[in-house]
């Protein structure tokens, strides 16, 4: 089967998100994948458009994780499909492409950022190594230019550059939390997944990676999905939301207007009990 | 049952029996098709402990005809206790000549060196392999590292010499030295000075490597391409020593160090033993012909 599923030029739609592209970045439609009935994500589709920031909130088991998991290639599709719309603007099918352009676009296109950074930094190896790692994959072959790409991106993730040769194992749980970033941000990826990323965090450490987060997403025209429990992070990064139940999206929307006015029993009954201090 | 005169009857030729040669040549076939790629084989139990050679000496068995000349090395040396051990294990099972001089072998069998003479086309070099995954110190996971040979994901091999750039402003790794084969295969040279690694590229030689413990095996047929990894900015480079060679003067030599006293004196003397008495004969030769000039004139 031909990856590329469409050339540019076709397809209409509005755009929701905050660029004024009119062809969505990624067209996802009836995705499943379930680890057993009720059991992870059933019949997914939306649409996604470049610069567009969209949350995924629902409780603990309700299929959030699986669905970025998903998404990001990491579990395969049992049904339905993603369409992913490169930077030629050529439409490619996510599942007929082959383990290599996957990961090539994983790693390049594409970032996903661990609500644990353990499971997407390498400990042992320096916050250098870290970030220069994927400039590696891609075949960089230039010691000073990997330098000088660790430093630039430590300064914009705010980790001070004398800590470039530590180990990210001797960093706190924030900085594990922002190198990873960096390392992810280094190809300059347009679309970004997030899992939980402030899971773990403290208030105000929190607060900072939050600033940071939003700072990046509108200076480099990122897309994100970011999947989290905490409504008051999605209020602030996601322009717009989809509330996930036992592996159902049971309501989609702008994010002001599911969190000001839900019409989902569950999704009322989700607002409601968020505390306010 | 053998008209070989050194031959130990009790054995068969070379030790082992003829299907498990067959199976060995067959995976010795499939690696010279695939330079680089490490091809699985059945290893056998050998009469000597896994890390003493035992997947070299079962490349060796498989290969060795009945007129070819051996000669073994153990880090240069011809006469370590593993060298003679392995040379003394063919001539008993497989009756065949054995040398030291790397002339006049047709199969070396070597634990991590690469003699200092030029090899020449028809001879074969067989390497004893420790751990032949050169993505090991990084993926612990054989399926993670065969995926990533099949896909050629290898950013992660110059993230050890980014690391080490970073801390010390050289590449430190000064043996088992990366290398990529054909602009393929990423591969574990086994752990010969990263010296020698020049000596891999484009060889006249065919080149085997066996590793017993893991039951692999790969190989560099001759005049195959192969380049150290390194930077752009930080490129390959091989030891230099400010030392002569105390015994034979050699200046182009791998050189060991050696210890001789309690009081901190040492000397520096070839590696490659049979390439030092070779040297050390032709220097008394010359300076006898110089004495004998002196005496007629």
């Amino acid at each position: 089967m031909n990856a590329i599923i469409s050339a540019p030029g076709q397809q209409q739609g509005q755009p929701p998100g905050a660029s004024g592209d009119t062809l969505p970045l990624l067209e996802v439609h009836q995705l499943s994948h379930l680890h057993a009935p009720g059991k992870g994500c059933e019949n997914v589709s939306f649409e996604l458009y470049p610069g567009e920031v969209m949350g995924v909130v629902g409780e603990s088991g309700s299929g959030k994780t699986t669905l970025l998991h998903t998404l990001a290639g990491n579990l395969p599709p049992q049904s339905g499909y993603i369409h992913y719309r490169d930077r030629q603007g050529d439409v490619l099918n996510l599942q007929s492409l082959s383990e290599g352009e996957q990961m090539r676009l994983l790693r390049t296109d594409w970032g996903f950022i661990h609500q644990n950074p353990r499971d997407g930094l390498r400990l042992r190896a320096s916050a250098g190594a870290n970030i220069g790692e994927r400039l590696m994959a891609q075949g960089e072959r230039h010691f000073g230019r990997l330098r000088e790409a660790g430093r630039k991106w430590l300064d914009a993730v705010e980790i001070p550059l004398s800590r470039i040769d530590d180990q990210p194992r001797t960093f706190s749980g924030g900085m594990q939390q922002r190198l990873q970033i960096a390392r992810n941000l280094v190809s300059e990826p347009r679309l970004l997944f997030m899992d939980e990323p402030t899971g773990g965090l403290d208030v105000s450490v929190q607060a900072r990676l939050l600033d940071l987060l939003r700072r990046l997403v509108v200076s480099l025209d990122l897309s994100v999905i970011i999947v989290t429990h905490d409504l008051a992070v999605a209020r602030l990064l996601a322009d717009r939301l989809m509330v996930m139940k036992e592996g159902q999206v049971v309501e989609s929307g702008l994010t002001d207007q599911i969190l000001d006015d839900p019409q989902h029993p569950y999704t009322q009954l989700l607002v409601s009990s968020v505390l306010t201090p | 049952m053998t008209d070989r005169p050194g031959q130990d009857e009790a054995y068969n030729f070379a030790y082992l029996d003829e299907q498990t040669k067959r199976m060995i040549r067959r995976a010795i076939l499939k690696g010279i098709a695939i330079p680089g790629c490490q091809i699985p084989f059945g290893g056998r139990e050998m009469p000597l402990p896994y890390g003493w050679g035992t997947g070299g000496i079962q490349v060796t068995a498989s290969i060795l005809g009945p007129d070819d000349c051996l000669k073994v090395i153990d880090q240069g040396a011809d006469d370590t206790t593993n060298a003679v051990s392995i040379r003394r294990f063919f001539e008993r099972t497989a009756g065949i000549r054995s040398t030291l001089i790397t002339e006049e072998a047709d199969v070396i069998q070597t634990r991590h060196r690469i003699p200092e003479t030029p090899l020449k086309a028809g001879q074969t070099l067989v390497y004893q392999v420790p751990i032949p995954e050169p993505l090991r110190f990084i993926e612990p996971s054989e399926t993670a590292t065969r995926r990533m040979h099949a896909l050629e994901d290898y950013g992660v091999m110059h993230l050890k010499l980014y690391e080490d750039i970073a801390r010390y402003g050289h590449v430190s790794t000064a043996y088992a030295y990366p290398v990529m084969v054909n602009q393929r295969y990423v591969m574990d040279p086994s752990p010969i000075p990263k010296f020698d690694n020049p000596k891999l590229h484009m060889s006249p030689a065919l080149q085997l490597f066996g590793a017993g413990r893991e039951k692999r095996l790969y190989a560099l047929p001759p005049y195959t391409r192969v380049e150290s990894l390194d930077f752009e900015d930080f490129p390959f480079e091989v030891q230099k020593w400010d030392e002569q060679c105390a015994l034979c003067g050699a200046t182009d030599s791998f050189l060991d160090e050696v210890i001789t006293d309690d009081e901190g004196s040492r000397l520096f003397v070839c590696s490659d033993t049979d390439y030092c008495q070779k040297r050390q004969k032709r220097l008394t030769q010359s300076s006898s012909e110089v004495r004998k000039e002196e005496l007629a004139s």
